[in-house]
């Protein structure tokens, strides 16, 4: 009958399944960040068009998932490159080596910028990180002295400096499983609370406390959990003057006719403040190739000669043009060195 | 006497008196039911009407009609056409110079870029597959109807205001300039989308189409269809009409309806810990996904195939055993014809779960960016409201029209399976 077909049926495409996937795969397989996926897809895209490669796949994993995944293992079922929007950790390299991932390469891509903006309709705005701690930490140090934290009392900017608007605090951001709230944590929200000297000290008696005081994010509606999708903060900014929000760069430069970034120390999100360094929310973007896999997954190389190309990576490459902000020269230049020679990292 | 007709009279007038409130509840419960049968439509009427007005435009694609001349020179020096040399020859620089041609006043590095960056970067490639189809157009002047570049799309859409500051727009005052005379001459125009039709998933929104995403949704609804239902019905089939009752058979009936409710994402893990890293098939392919899904929908439609099968009447079965079928042949013959046409919409049902499945396919690497259209179940691909979710997150502006449109494209195959149950439901039913 057909119900004995359809489990001959069964059985034949389980054999044939586990055949394929040991024999060869034809194409790159690419895991990681979030925030590296629209550049890598880009060069993906170009890379299959313009060679007689197969066009790449790329998971959007995060960071984290995408070195996990790409340091379970040598061979064709395990990814071949990870995108990290921040350098690997020792941990994970030994990870890796552990499960026989021995020669890894770096590839530094280029910067990106976190940007806290709002509607294109509200005033001009500045910044210091130590007012956004003050604004967004749950635990605050108490404004009547003392070194203490006492929960967050801050209701308006104005409470924090008289410079400030006379708002409401209220801040839309990503949740903790982003990439984006990751760096900004990192690089606003250490970097505010640290500027208190009470604080810092507590770095070296309980790294526990200081990660709780500095990283922990106000759950009393101040800030806004607006889900991993940056376009729908851009939306919910453009119809809330009031708001602000936090945002990959992409995203502003994007869309620059309905929001706009406020400077943080003075300094305003612009393509060149990011790439000379004087903007101070940015981070590096990367990726790792695995070496044991060049020459036997095709066009690996190729890929890598794509991406780190000067019509790519360049100053004026068409990732520039994605919003990602280039290396300088001479960084530059070691990059493409490092992945002609496939240098693995030590 | 008298006592009983007084008895009987107060509790009529005790009746009477609360008639009034009862017949008033009746009412008020019939407009509530009313309202809330309002309110859902009025929500489905506005989600609708959100959609298709986001996403209607995105079936349009500005197009730009260009002169270009197929130079020797440039793509086939050697005159050899050999299919390696044009395959890989440099058509967006043909594509450069007929701009150029166009607006010989341009000059300058910068100026130059942005007046390139008026059509898509897909056109040298368009170009690419007319010479491949006919070498004998090398050499002379054809003209060309390429795709606009996504911001020029969304000028000529009206989603880019034209007075806005120049610093405001994407589109800045000397392209707006080059545009505008391009529409004078009648150069620029829209068209049908044919790409997002034919197109797989690209980081160009005017390049971008549904089709991988489409095709990737077939072939892991082909799986799952293949392996669910006749596993299901066997099953169905089996417990209600052989299986002893014992408390064997209570277990497993349970925990199928308590597999049932089990979220799906669950079923993703259990993909990839069993089908990838025991079975070793491939990542991201309709394969996994199609098997991953079969365990979600199985439960589904073991239980209502059950149901169809306990609303076939006893008589059916007692007559064939009476003129001397085997219980085989009466279940065979006689009860599942009767009860295939409640066992198909349970199945379309689970199909259609199936097919707005997103969480359990992040676990098995379907949520990837895919160019290439998959062409079986082993190549990688995604599915549709993976599509979706993709769209929706990419800074480009032109994607949010393409977000709505590939939702529409669901909502069709979602209409189209549910259509399907009710043809084949009517055709087959019987009422008793």
């Amino acid at each position: 009958m057909n119900k004995a077909k359809f489990a001959l049926a069964v059985l034949s495409v389980a054999t044939i399944g586990s055949a394929y996937a040991q024999s060869a795969r034809g194409y790159i397989s690419i895991v990681g960040s979030s925030t590296v996926y629209p550049f890598a897809t880009v060069v993906a895209e170009q890379f299959g068009k313009s060679t007689q490669f197969k066009t790449p796949k790329i998971e959007s994993t995060g960071s984290g998932g995408g070195i996990k995944l790409f340091c379970a293992g040598v061979g064709v079922e395990h990814p071949d490159i990870t995108n990290a929007s921040r350098a690997i950790k020792a941990s994970e390299l030994e990870q890796c080596a552990a499960n026989g991932v021995k020669d890894v390469i770096e590839v530094k891509i280029g910067y990106d910028g976190i940007s806290v903006g709002h509607s294109k309709s509200a005033a001009d705005v500045s910044f210091t990180r130590r007012q956004l701690y003050l604004a967004l930490a749950k635990e605050v140090p108490d404004p009547k002295g003392g070194d203490k934290l006492v929960a967050n009392p801050y209701k308006t900017w104005q409470d924090i400096n008289a410079a400030l608007p006379a708002l409401r605090i209220e801040v839309l951001g990503p949740p903790p499983t982003s990439g984006t709230r990751d760096a900004f944590v990192e690089l606003v929200m250490d970097e505010g609370c640290n500027s208190f000297s009470f604080i810092k000290a507590m770095n070296k008696a309980d790294k526990a406390a200081h990660k709780a005081a500095c990283q922990t994010l106000r759950e009393d509606g101040a800030y806004v959990e607006a889900g991993e999708n940056d376009n729908l903060i851009v939306q919910k900014l453009e119809a809330n003057p009031d708001a602000f929000g936090i945002f990959g760069f992409s995203f502003l430069d994007q869309n620059r006719d309905k929001i706009k970034g406020a400077s943080i120390e003075g300094v305003a999100p612009e393509f060149e403040t990011i790439a000379d360094g004087s903007y101070p929310v940015s981070r590096p973007l990367f990726f790792y190739v695995k070496k044991a896999h060049v020459g036997v997954i095709p066009g690996i190389k190729e890929y890598l000669a794509e991406f780190t190309s000067a019509k790519a990576m360049g100053e004026e490459g068409y990732l520039s043009e994605r919003g990602l902000i280039p290396l300088p020269k001479d960084e530059y230049a070691r990059v493409v060195g490092n992945a002609k020679t496939l240098t693995a990292m030590k | 006497m008298s006592d009983a007709s007084e008895t009987a009279r107060t509790s009529y007038a005790r009746v009477e008196a609360g008639m009034k409130r009862r017949r008033a509840a009746e009412r008020r419960f019939r407009f509530l039911g009313k309202c809330a049968v309002g309110l859902g439509l009025a929500f489905l009427a506005i989600l609708f009407v959100s959609i298709v007005g986001n996403g209607y435009s995105a079936f349009w694609q500005t197009r730009i009609t260009l002169d270009v001349t197929i130079d020797e020179a440039t793509i086939d020096p050697a005159g050899a056409r050999e299919p390696q040399v044009l395959r890989t020859a440099d058509y967006g620089a043909l594509i450069k110079q007929s701009l150029r041609d166009m607006f010989p006043e341009v000059s300058g590095r910068r100026n130059r870029f942005a007046l390139y960056g008026l059509v898509s970067n897909g056109a040298g490639f368009d170009l690419r597959d007319k010479v491949l189809a006919d070498p004998a157009l090398i050499g002379r002047t054809i003209s060309l109807t390429v795709a606009a570049d996504d911001d020029v799309d969304m000028l000529m859409k009206g989603h880019i205001d034209r007075r806005a500051p120049e610093s405001d727009r994407r589109i800045k005052d000397n392209q707006l300039a080059w545009i505008e005379r391009l529409e004078t001459d009648g150069r620029i125009g829209s068209a049908f989308n044919v790409d997002f039709f034919a197109n797989g998933d690209s980081r160009d929104p005017e390049l971008a189409g549904i089709r991988g995403a489409l095709m990737g949704s077939i072939y892991t609804l082909l799986v799952t269809l293949g392996l669910s239902f006749p596993l299901a019905v066997s099953a169905a089939v089996y417990l209600e009409e052989f299986a002893p009752k014992n408390r064997w058979t209570d277990l497993i009936e349970v925990n199928i309806n308590n597999l049932a409710a089990v979220p799906s994402i669950v079923f993703g893990l259990l993909g990839l810990a069993v089908f990838i890293n025991f079975f070793t098939l491939p990542r991201s392919a309709p394969i996994v996904g199609g098997l991953v899904l079969t365990l979600m929908t199985l439960p589904t439609i073991i239980i209502a195939s059950r149901a169809a099968l306990k609303s076939v009447p006893p008589s059916i079965r007692e007559g064939a055993l009476g003129i001397g079928a085997s219980p085989m042949q009466a279940v065979m013959y006689h009860v599942l014809p009767l009860a295939l046409p409640g066992m198909l919409t349970g199945t379309i049902i689970g199909m259609a779960q199936a097919l707005g499945e997103t969480a359990p396919l992040l676990m098995i690497g379907m949520v990837a960016f895919i160019a290439d259209v998959p062409g079986g179940v082993f190549d990688p691909a995604t599915a549709l409201p993976v599509q979706v979710y993709l769209w929706a997150d990419s800074p480009e502006r032109a994607f949010v029209e393409k977000t709505s449109a590939a939702i529409m494209v669901l909502l069709l195959f979602l209409a189209t399976m549910n259509a399907l149950a009710v043809l084949l439901r009517r055709r087959f039913e019987r009422r008793w």
